[in-house]
C-alpha cells in the first residue's frame, strides 16, 4: 500500500512540474512591471532598477525559473501587490471560506442528485426519468452567476427571507474563534447557536447556486451507474432469492454503483472550486475565488500565480486521495495502475 | 467512378434528412431546441436590423419596467434592453463558435497525431493535456486572459485552450480504436501512404462522433465567455453582451429593478439549453450506439 501511494505520488510530479512551468510562463507574460509597482509612484529609473535587482528580475530567465521553483518548494509564493502580505498567508486565510461553501454545495447536490438518479434508473423511460433528464439538462444550462442573482432577488429582495447577501456573517456578528475556519462548525464548537444560525443563513443561497452546477453530472452518473449495476447477474440472483426490493436497491445495487461515483465526485469537487470564482463574486464571499478575481483585474501576478498553483495542488491531491480510496474499497483496482 | 460517387451523394443526404425528421418527431424536446437554435442564428445574423432601438442609443426614460414601448424595459442609461439582448446574440455566439472551431481543429490534429503515431509524440501530447486538465478550467481561462491582455480575441483563445484537451483525448482514442479496423487495413494495402490513410480514411470516420462533442461544447463555451465578461474580463461595456449586461444589472437588484439582469441572463440560459438539447439529439442521430 505504501509502495502504491509513493508510486502514485511520484506520478503526480510531472503534472506539478507542468503546472509550475505554465504558471511561470503566464506570469512573465503578464502586462505591467512589478518592479515599477513596488518602487512606488515617486520612483526614479535607478530605484526601479534596484528593486528589479532585489526581485531577481535582472537575472537570466532560466535562473529566474530556478529561483521560482526553489521558492515554491519552500512554500514561498511571493508578495501580493494589493495586500502587501505573503500570498500563501492570504490564500490560507481565505481557503476555509471557499471550502465551507464548496463542501456544503457538494452535499446539497448529492442529496438531490442521488435519489433523482436512482429513481430514474429504477424506472427508465417513465415520466420520472424524463423529469430527471429534463431538469438536469436545464440545470446544466444555468449560469451560476445568473442563478445567484436570481436567488438574491427572490429570497432577499422580494421575500426578505435571506440576510443581506454580503460576506460570511452580517456585520454585527463577530466571527467565532477559529478552530476549523468553517464559521458554522466553529460557532457550534463555541456553543454559540445565534452565530451558527447567522453563518448558516449566509451560506444557504451561495451554496444552493453553486450546487446547481454539480447537479447534472452527479445525477447522470448515478443513473448510468445504477442502470449498469441493476442489469448485473448478482441483482437477478438477489431478486430470485426473494430479497426485498429495498434491500436489493440500497444494500446491493447502490453500494456497487457508488464506486464510479467516487471518481466523479472528485472531479465535480474541483469543478466546483473553479466555479466558485463567480459565486464568490456575486455574494461578496471572502474566499480564494474572489481573491483571484481581484488579483486578475489589477494584474497582481504573484497572487494569481499563487492561486493557480494552490488550485492545481488541491486538484492533484484530490485525485490522489480518490485513487487511494478506490484501491481500499475495491480490491480489483490494480495497485500497479 | 466519380460519377458513381456523385450519384450516391443525394441519397445519403436524403437519408440524413429522413433521420433528422424522424428524430425531431420522436423527441419534441429536440424539435423545441432546434427552433430556439434557428431563432438564435436568425437574431445573430439579422439582429442589428430587426431591433426597434439602437443598442447604444440612450434616452431619458431610464429604468423603465418592461412594457409595450420597451418589451424588456430600459437600463440605467435609458437603453432598450430588448434591443441590446438581441444584438448581443451575435457576439456571444461568435465567441463560442470561434473558440469551439479552434479547439476542434487543434484537438483533431493533435489528437489524431498522438493516436496514429503513438510513442513519444503521444506521451508528450498526453502530458500537455494532463497539465491543462490539472487546473480548474475557468481559473485557467482567467489566467490566460490576464496574461495575454484583456480583449475579445484572448477570450476566444482562452476558451479554445481550456476545451482543447477534451477534443484531443477524444480524437486520440477514436483514432487509436480504428487503427486495426478492416477498412484501414484495406486502404493501407491498396497503396495509400500513411498520411493518406489518416487524412482520407480515418479522420472522416471519426468526424460524426466529434460533431456531437461540438454541440455539447458550444453551450459550455458560451457560459465560459459570459462568465469571464461577468467578472470584467474580455468584452467591455458599453458593448451589448449577455455577461456584462447581467453584471451591470446586478447593481439594481437591491432596488428591485429585476429586468436589467433577468432578460440577458434568460437569453444565456435559452442559448445554452438549446445547444445541450441539440447535442443530445445529435448524439441520437449520429451515434445510435451511444443511446442508453
Amino acid at each position: 500500500m505504501t509502495g502504491f501511494i509513493l508510486k502514485r505520488l511520484a506520478s503526480a510530479v510531472p503534472s506539478l512540474f507542468g503546472v509550475m512551468v505554465l504558471t511561470f510562463v503566464v506570469s512573465r507574460a503578464m502586462p505591467g512591471d512589478p518592479a515599477a509597482f513596488f518602487a512606488g509612484p515617486a520612483a526614479t529609473p535607478e530605484s526601479i532598477a534596484r528593486v528589479r535587482a532585489q526581485l531577481g528580475f535582472d537575472q537570466p530567465i532560466v535562473w529566474q525559473f530556478l529561483d521560482y521553483i526553489t521558492d515554491l518548494l519552500h512554500g514561498d509564493l511571493g508578495l501580493s501587490f494589493a495586500s502587501g502580505q505573503p500570498v500563501l498567508d492570504d490564500l490560507m486565510r481565505r481557503l476555509p471560506a471557499s471550502m465551507e461553501l464548496t463542501l456544503l454545495a457538494l452535499v446539497i447536490a448529492l442529496a438531490v442528485a442521488l435519489p433523482m438518479g436512482i429513481l430514474a434508473a429504477v424506472k427508465p423511460g417513465t415520466w420520472i426519468d424524463h423529469i430527471c433528464r429534463g431538469s438536469t439538462t436545464l440545470a446544466a444550462a444555468l449560469p451560476s452567476f445568473f442563478i445567484g442573482l436570481l436567488l438574491i432577488y427572490v429570497f432577499y429582495f422580494r421575500l426578505g427571507w435571506a440576510p443581506s447577501p454580503i460576506g460570511r456573517l452580517e456585520i454585527w456578528y463577530s466571527s467565532p474563534a477559529e478552530v476549523t475556519g468553517f464559521y458554522t462548525i466553529d460557532a457550534l464548537l463555541e456553543g454559540n447557536f445565534e452565530t451558527f444560525r447567522a453563518a448558516a443563513a449566509q451560506l444557504v443561497l451561495p451554496a444552493l447556486s453553486l450546487s446547481l452546477f454539480a447537479l447534472a453530472p452527479l445525477a447522470r452518473m448515478t443513473r448510468a451507474s445504477m442502470l449498469g449495476v441493476l442489469n448485473a447477474e448478482f441483482i437477478t440472483t438477489a431478486t430470485a432469492l426473494g430479497l426485498s426490493r429495498r434491500t436489493i436497491l440500497i444494500n446491493y445495487a447502490l453500494r456497487n454503483a457508488m464506486m464510479p461515483m467516487i471518481n466523479i465526485i472528485g472531479m465535480v469537487f474541483s469543478f466546483l472550486l473553479g466555479a466558485n470564482v463567480l459565486i464568490e463574486q456575486v455574494y461578496g464571499w471572502p474566499g480564494i475565488g474572489s481573491y483571484a478575481v481581484e488579483a486578475v483585474l489589477i494584474s497582481d501576478y504573484a497572487a494569481i500565480q499563487g492561486f493557480v498553483v494552490i488550485m492545481a495542488v488541491i486538484y492533484i491531491l484530490l485525485n490522489l486521495i480518490i485513487d487511494i480510496t478506490n484501491t481500499i474499497i475495491d480490491p480489483r483496482v490494480s495497485h500497479d495502475a | 467512378m466519380t460519377r458513381d460517387l456523385s450519384q450516391k451523394r443525394p441519397s445519403g443526404l436524403r437519408r440524413v434528412a429522413g433521420n433528422l425528421a424522424f428524430i425531431l418527431k420522436q423527441s419534441p424536446l429536440t424539435l423545441f431546441a432546434a427552433l430556439i437554435f434557428a431563432g438564435l442564428v436568425f437574431v445573430a445574423i439579422f439582429g442589428p436590423w430587426v431591433v426597434p432601438y439602437g443598442p447604444l442609443e440612450s434616452s431619458a426614460n431610464t429604468l423603465q419596467p418592461p412594457g409595450l414601448q420597451h418589451l424588456f424595459g430600459t437600463d440605467h442609461l435609458g437603453r432598450d434592453i430588448f434591443s441590446r439582448t438581441l444584438v448581443a446574440a451575435r457576439i456571444d455566439l461568435g465567441i463560442a463558435v470561434a473558440a469551439v472551431a479552434m479547439s476542434f481543429a487543434g484537438g483533431l490534429i493533435l489528437g489524431a497525431i498522438a493516436g496514429y503515431w503513438g510513442g513519444w509524440t503521444d506521451r508528450i501530447l498526453g502530458r500537455l493535456s494532463d497539465t491543462i486538465m490539472a487546473f480548474p478550467l475557468f481559473v485557467l481561462a482567467m489566467g490566460v486572459v490576464a496574461a495575454l491582455g484583456n480583449s475579445i480575441w484572448n477570450i476566444i483563445l482562452a476558451t479554445a485552450i481550456i476545451n482543447l484537451p477534451f477534443y484531443m483525448r477524444f480524437a486520440r482514442s477514436e483514432v487509436n480504436a480504428r487503427l486495426g479496423a478492416g477498412y484501414v487495413e484495406a486502404a493501407r494495402l491498396t497503396g495509400n501512404s500513411r498520411m493518406q490513410v489518416l487524412c482520407l480514411h480515418i479522420i472522416p470516420n471519426i468526424l460524426p462522433p466529434m460533431m456531437v462533442q461540438i454541440s455539447l461544447n458550444l453551450g459550455w463555451a458560451i457560459l465560459n465567455a459570459a462568465g469571464l465578461s461577468f467578472i470584467g474580463l474580455g468584452v467591455r461595456p458599453p458593448t451589448p453582451e449577455w455577461g456584462i449586461m447581467v453584471s451591470e444589472g446586478a447593481q439594481y437588484i437591491i432596488s428591485g429593478e429585476w429586468w436589467l439582469f433577468f432578460f440577458p441572463g434568460l437569453a444565456l440560459v435559452l442559448a445554452v439549453f438549446s445547444f445541450n438539447l441539440l447535442g443530445d439529439g445529435l448524439r441520437d442521430l449520429l451515434d445510435p450506439k451511444g443511446r442508453e
